[in-house]
């Protein structure tokens, strides 16, 4: 069965059109990388999978069945970093808020909800960060934990939104192969979006590309191509390669470079 | 010799007062840890300065000050939850409401034939002239109070650190927003029986503030939280008993050393 099904699916958000008619399917336990220029529609894109966006046309498929929203076989991690910096709550209690988090009580964790945290803790490999405060931490531990979150509950597809943003290099390509190993261990569908293509070589499956309306799916060659992007941005697209990185460059100029600061869209 | 902490008990009104207050204390500072946490404490503010103008109002035409304040911090909270984002970055309008509610609360008070002991008792608050009537009030507000946060407290907690998720996963993250400043709202009205309009940050923020520097833990930070909120209301009336000085002054002045006691000693080690 596969993950993820886009049928005939059109989307617009406000006046913009997000995507026209589109067709595709993502494999059960594939890491797809999610590109595409800012306000392409990847975030668009994971809120309607999660069922918060009304669809245009066509419909939606998680694991054979129709969105809706609160789908337990999904975890999150969205794009907005609404913390507060300064923010005095422990790893472990941070996890545990998102337990049951729709039903209504006192969050009291159980015997269970606390053997749940440690498996999600270990799987990020994360159990020294449960007694630190979020405050404290640096921005890699943090987005470790917010993975760690999205795991409570066992999910079989993860939506990771911008997991890399206001990340160093090396932190990054820690994060990457962190996602991918859970991919593999657990055999998780993942959906990654990342604003730069070259942190994501090496260990997505595919990627899907957006722009105008328009999605590609598919291996990196078969996507990150002249022909291809060219449609996807309805613009001359040049395909650079230098020293085992790949470079989209419109005009003489690198796209996707340094034009991503804390929209969401 | 004015006291022994048994000659303080021996008076009605300062068994009110030390009852008034621990009751009020209690809800204070489990809102306020939410307050906090959700980085909102200027909507404690804000409810406080547009109570004041229900207050003076209710009392103006004979009405119980504590109802009239009722009415005007739920009809707010409420509003405010609604608004929601749309409140975000609108200082200026926002401060041009907040003193056109203490400006109209003035307009009230100039209607009295008293009215400086009556405003002083509502921007400061009054503990030791807690009737039977408002303890009783008091009671049952916090009841109320503390059995709704607790219904809600775990969406709350969950939608205050990652909204976004929380909608996706199915809470109504508005509701609950609206559902928290509502009582927000109640906390408010109760906490002004005891330190007054203008000190309420001294049992809904202090307290908690407090206790998120001692701990890092959920429940005993809202317990701690609690704990310290009743033992500096106690304290600060046992202190103003013995030295004469205005209560909310004394309660206001250990929530303050408490809090910066507790960074002072945290930077230190």
């Amino acid at each position: 069965m596969n993950a993820l099904e886009l049928d005939r699916v059109s989307l617009s958000r406000g006046e913009k059109t997000i995507l026209s008619d589109v067709t595709l399917a993502v494999g059960e336990g594939e890491f797809v990388g999610v590109l595409g220029a800012n306000g392409a529609g990847k975030t668009t894109l994971m809120k309607a999978v999660l069922g918060l966006l009304p669809l245009d046309k066509g419909d939606i498929r998680v694991f054979g069945k129709p969105v809706s929203r609160g789908n337990a076989a999904i975890g999150y991690m969205p794009q907005t970093r609404s913390l507060p910096p300064e923010l005095r709550l422990s790893g472990r209690d941070f996890l545990a808020t998102a337990i049951r988090g729709d039903r209504w009580g006192v969050p009291l964790p159980g015997k269970d909800d606390r053997r749940e945290i440690d498996r999600c803790l270990d799987a990020v490999g994360a159990q020294h960060l449960a007694s630190h405060s979020l405050g404290d931490m640096s921005g890699g531990e943090r987005q470790r934990l917010m993975i760690a979150q999205a795991l409570i509950g066992s999910p079989r597809l993860l939506l990771l939104d911008e997991p890399l943003i206001s990340l160093d290099p090396h932190q990054q390509g820690i994060v990457v192969h962190l996602v991918r190993d859970l991919s593999r261990s657990l055999g998780l569908t993942v959906l990654f979006s990342a604003h730069e293509l070259n942190q994501l070589l090496g260990a997505v499956d595919r990627v899907l590309y957006l722009g105008h309306g328009h999605a590609a799916l598919g291996k990196v060659d078969e996507v990150i191509n002249p022909d291809t992007l060219s449609r996807l941005y309805d613009a001359p697209i040049e395909v650079v390669r230098a020293g085992g990185h790949i470079f989209v460059m419109s005009g003489g100029q690198i796209v996707e470079r340094d034009r991503h600061e804390g929209h969401t869209h | 010799m004015r006291g022994t902490p048994t000659r303080m008990l021996e008076y009605d009104f300062m068994q009110r007062a030390f009852a008034a207050s621990g009751i009020v204390a209690v809800v204070a500072a489990a809102v306020g840890y939410f307050l906090v946490l959700r980085g909102q404490t200027f909507a404690g503010h804000a409810l406080s300065h547009v109570g004041f103008a229900g207050a003076t109002g209710a009392a103006l035409f004979g009405l119980s000050p504590l109802g009239g304040m009722l009415v005007f911090t739920i009809a707010a909270g409420v509003s405010m939850g609604l608004l929601g984002e749309r409140l975000s970055g609108r200082d200026v309008a926002i401060g041009i409401v907040l003193s056109l509610a203490l400006a109209f609360g003035l307009f009230f008070l100039s209607f009295y034939s008293t009215n400086s002991a009556q405003a002083t008792s509502i921007l400061f608050g009054n503990v030791l002239a807690v009737s039977k009537a408002t303890l009783g009030s008091l009671v049952i507000l916090a009841f109320i109070t503390l059995a709704a946060l607790a219904f809600i407290s775990r969406p709350l907690a969950f939608s205050s650190l990652q909204p976004e998720l929380a909608e996706a996963k199915g809470v109504p993250i508005r509701l609950v927003g609206v559902l928290f400043l509502a009582l927000v709202a109640l906390a408010v009205a109760q906490s002004v029986q005891i330190v007054g309009v203008l000190l309420v940050f001294a049992l809904m923020v202090g307290p908690p503030a407090t206790a998120q520097l001692l701990t890092n833990r959920l429940i005993p930070g809202i317990l701690l939280s609690a704990g310290l909120a009743v033992a500096e209301a106690w304290a600060g009336i046992a202190l103003a008993f013995h030295v004469d000085w205005p209560t909310s002054f004394c309660i206001t002045l250990l929530s303050a050393a408490a809090y910066l006691g507790v960074l002072l000693f945290r930077r230190s080690v």
